[in-house]
């Protein structure tokens, strides 16, 4: 017994003095960030902000980063943007003026990140951003700006693909499908529908319903009158949660058969604990699934990843952890990557390693268009099935079938 | 303009869905013909233009919406709603109405209008900005080969809406308070010189009022969706209403909120559902113009 605990003992004070020398060897990569943990966007800015404090931890654990053969570990200064994007602005001049901060991690949302890029874009700071969907963020020939999340146009663009292949089983023409499109009058859905419509062309779809949805809307009979009545292959509806909630109860109501339906928000809008059954066989996009079957050499598998986290951050444990926790651990783990390709802490030649990124990670693949969106990972579908939120698409990595034709 | 022809189109290709615009029209219609009521009753016996109108009927949805969240039966928040958002109304009554009531047009405006960005934003704060609804669970009944539906949630809203209606009439017509609130809207002075309680009256109106759309919130609840900021859909369908119909005609009241229902819904058919607002704004500018040359025609002085 003694001689267990003195083994114990000294393998424990063995272990401290491995860990502290290792600690000691490593530097330190300051990054900041200007994110969201008070006003409306606190919930996802903090689950972001927990997204990047989880990756630097495993990367810690893994050894640190290596540069040049020198080991070194992240460190975030975060400050509170408040939701509000003057203030976003200010404090990203304070991180580049002030803490000589040199790279930097994004804020959350594409409103945040919109009044931000112009700031490092200035200084030339990279900034790795995993909340910014918008596509007017990569219009503007930023140099320094890196999105590993799909651009919004993309959310809904799978399904007209999905649709296509549908078509194409049942021995028809692709150009046969008839979409209908239903979304709000706001950016984030304008985009959905470019998207949409842009694919839907390319096929040679036809676009048989456009509708916009007033902000405030609670009554959509009569978009769905003319779906009743033109019988639309694809039925598009984007309008936050609202645009959800109102789709799936009306949708129910008027009894009406699309063969195949996407929405966004439906989590949001609580579409299956809320009318149950009528949610049924409803596409959903999503940046990403922890049934997803991708997988790295840092974080493991989706499914591990999601395990990992609610192990470090038991508040998660009743929980799905969000996309936006796994993409911001996405966006810390390309810094790592291309800190440890550039093999110097050069800003330009960082920047030149992250627009050269090409890698497979538990999130999906990121590869950087010149634009700095990420061009490399599919939008994901999940079909509600049962009650459950199932994924279907992209078919390579889907873990159930598509229910299709929609009763 | 193609897309709008197609949309005629279809309304001449299928005639029944004429029967389903009006229908689902008048339903909603027959909602906001309640709000209105209540906003022409507190035109009419406070000379007070509330514009937080709206915002009282996505108040009762929340109180709704929150008891059935806490396991009570959806029924109940009808009920619940009337009675809660008449406390709600007396409160607010007390706290501002009353100090603006005597004051001028633009005081009791800027007050209401202010009051009805609080609202608002203390319903945001309380139950964040999702939208919510709640589901009976009732099936739907459907004819004419589907085009027709009817979910059994709608008709029992706008039964509870058509009881709530007669039973505030009724109220008015014969008992005592009703009279005194008709002889106050009528004449305050003379009514307060009479012995009636004016000050009593301005409080149990505005009670009524708010009380009025708590319950119409509620059933809202039961058959759309509500959200903390769609309290001003509500207030302008309330106002072009109450414009068009008149103060004091009930009839009016009821019978321009269900054409106005039905109005939205051929426009939002006709030119999109985003344009379903902009329907009942147009009518709005109609009638103020109709009423322009009438009172031009008549030699009428402007009271």
């Amino acid at each position: 017994m003694k001689k267990l605990s003195l083994l114990s003992i000294l393998m424990a004070t063995f272990s401290l003095l491995f860990t502290q020398s290792a600690m000691a060897a490593c530097g330190e990569i300051v990054l900041g960030s200007a994110i969201s943990l008070t006003g409306k966007y606190a919930t996802n800015g903090i689950h972001a902000k927990n997204g990047y404090e989880h990756a630097i931890e495993k990367i810690k654990d893994a050894g640190g980063i290596m540069v040049d053969g020198k080991c070194y570990n992240f460190k975030v200064i975060y400050y509170d943007d408040e939701s509000k994007g003057d203030r976003g602005a200010t404090l990203a001049e304070r991180l580049i003026s002030q803490d000589k901060v040199q790279y930097m991690l994004g804020p959350y949302s594409s409103g945040m990140t919109k009044a931000i890029a112009p700031v490092t874009e200035k200084y030339k700071i990279p900034m790795v951003e995993a909340e910014g969907a918008s596509r007017s963020l990569f219009n503007k020939g930023y140099k320094y700006l890196f999105a590993v999340l799909s651009t919004s146009e993309q959310y809904l663009a799978s399904a007209v693909t999905l649709a296509a292949e549908m078509a194409e089983k049942e021995g028809k023409k692709a150009s046969s499908v008839k979409v209908a499109i239903a979304v709000e009058n706001d950016p984030f859905s304008l985009d959905i529908r470019a998207g949409v419509s842009e694919d839907a062309a390319k096929y040679g779809m036809s676009v048989i319903i456009d509708e916009k949805l007033p902000r405030d809307l609670s009554d959509m009979s009569s978009i769905l009158t003319k779906v009743k009545l033109l019988k639309p292959d694809l039925l598009i509806v984007s309008g936050h949660s609202k645009g959800a909630a109102t789709a799936v109860r009306q949708m129910k109501e008027q009894n009406i058969k699309v063969p195949m339906i996407a929405l966004t928000h439906c989590e949001a809008a609580d579409v299956t604990g809320k009318f149950g059954d009528a949610a049924n066989d409803i596409l959903c996009s999503t940046q990403w699934a922890e049934t997803l079957a991708y997988k790295d050499d840092l974080f493991g598998t989706a499914s591990e990843y999601e395990m990992n986290f609610k192990k470090a951050y038991p508040e998660y444990k009743d929980k799905k952890v969000p996309y936006q926790t796994a993409q911001a651990s996405a966006a810390v783990y390309v810094f790592k990557d291309a800190f440890e390709r550039a093999g110097s802490m050069d800003k330009e030649k960082v920047r030149d390693a992250i627009s050269a990124t090409d890698m497979k990670t538990f999130y999906g693949g990121i590869k950087f268009s010149d634009a700095g969106n990420n061009i490399a990972k599919p939008m994901v579908l999940r079909q509600i099935q049962n009650g459950k939120y199932n994924v279907v698409a992209p078919s390579e990595f889907a873990s159930h079938k598509l229910n299709w034709p929609r009763k | 303009m193609d897309q709008f022809l197609g949309n005629i189109g279809l309304l001449f290709e299928f005639p029944i869905v004429n029967f389903k615009i009006i229908l689902d029209g008048v339903m909603v219609g027959a909602l906001f013909a309640l709000a209105a009521y209540g906003l022409a009753l507190v035109w009419g016996v406070m000379n007070v233009k509330n514009l937080a109108q709206g915002d009282f009927v996505i108040a009762g949805g929340y109180v709704s919406w929150w008891l059935v969240e806490h396991g009570f039966p959806a029924l109940l928040g009808v009920p619940v709603a009337f009675v809660v958002m008449w406390g709600i109304g007396w409160v607010i009554y007390k706290l501002v109405i009353s100090r603006v009531i005597e004051r001028d047009l633009f005081t009791s405006l800027l007050a209401t209008f202010g009051l009805a960005i609080m609202m608002a934003q203390i319903m945001n704060l309380m139950f964040g900005s999702d939208t919510q609804s709640v589901d009976l669970g009732y099936p739907t009944l459907h004819f004419f080969d589907g085009f027709i539906d009817l979910p059994i949630a709608k008709l029992i809203g706008v039964g509870m809406a058509t009881i709530l209606a007669a039973g505030v009439i009724i109220f008015m017509k014969s008992s005592r308070m009703g009279q005194a609130i008709r002889a106050t809207a009528q004449d305050a002075r003379a009514a307060r010189v009479l012995g009636i309680d004016t000050e009593k009256v301005y409080a149990f109106t505005f009670s009524l009022n708010s009380a009025i759309c708590g319950a119409a919130g509620a059933i809202i609840v039961m058959v759309w969706v509500i959200q903390p900021f769609y309290g001003i859909a509500y207030s302008i369908r309330a106002f072009v209403i109450v414009t068009a119909a008149g103060l004091g005609n009930l009839p009016g009241v009821i019978a321009a909120g269900l054409g106005i229902g039905a109005l939205e819904q051929y426009g939002s058919h006709i030119f999109g559902i985003g344009y379903q607002q902009a329907v009942a704004v147009m009518l709005l500018l109609l009638v103020l113009l109709y009423r322009l040359i009438q009172q031009r025609r008549n030699r009428q002085v402007l009271k």
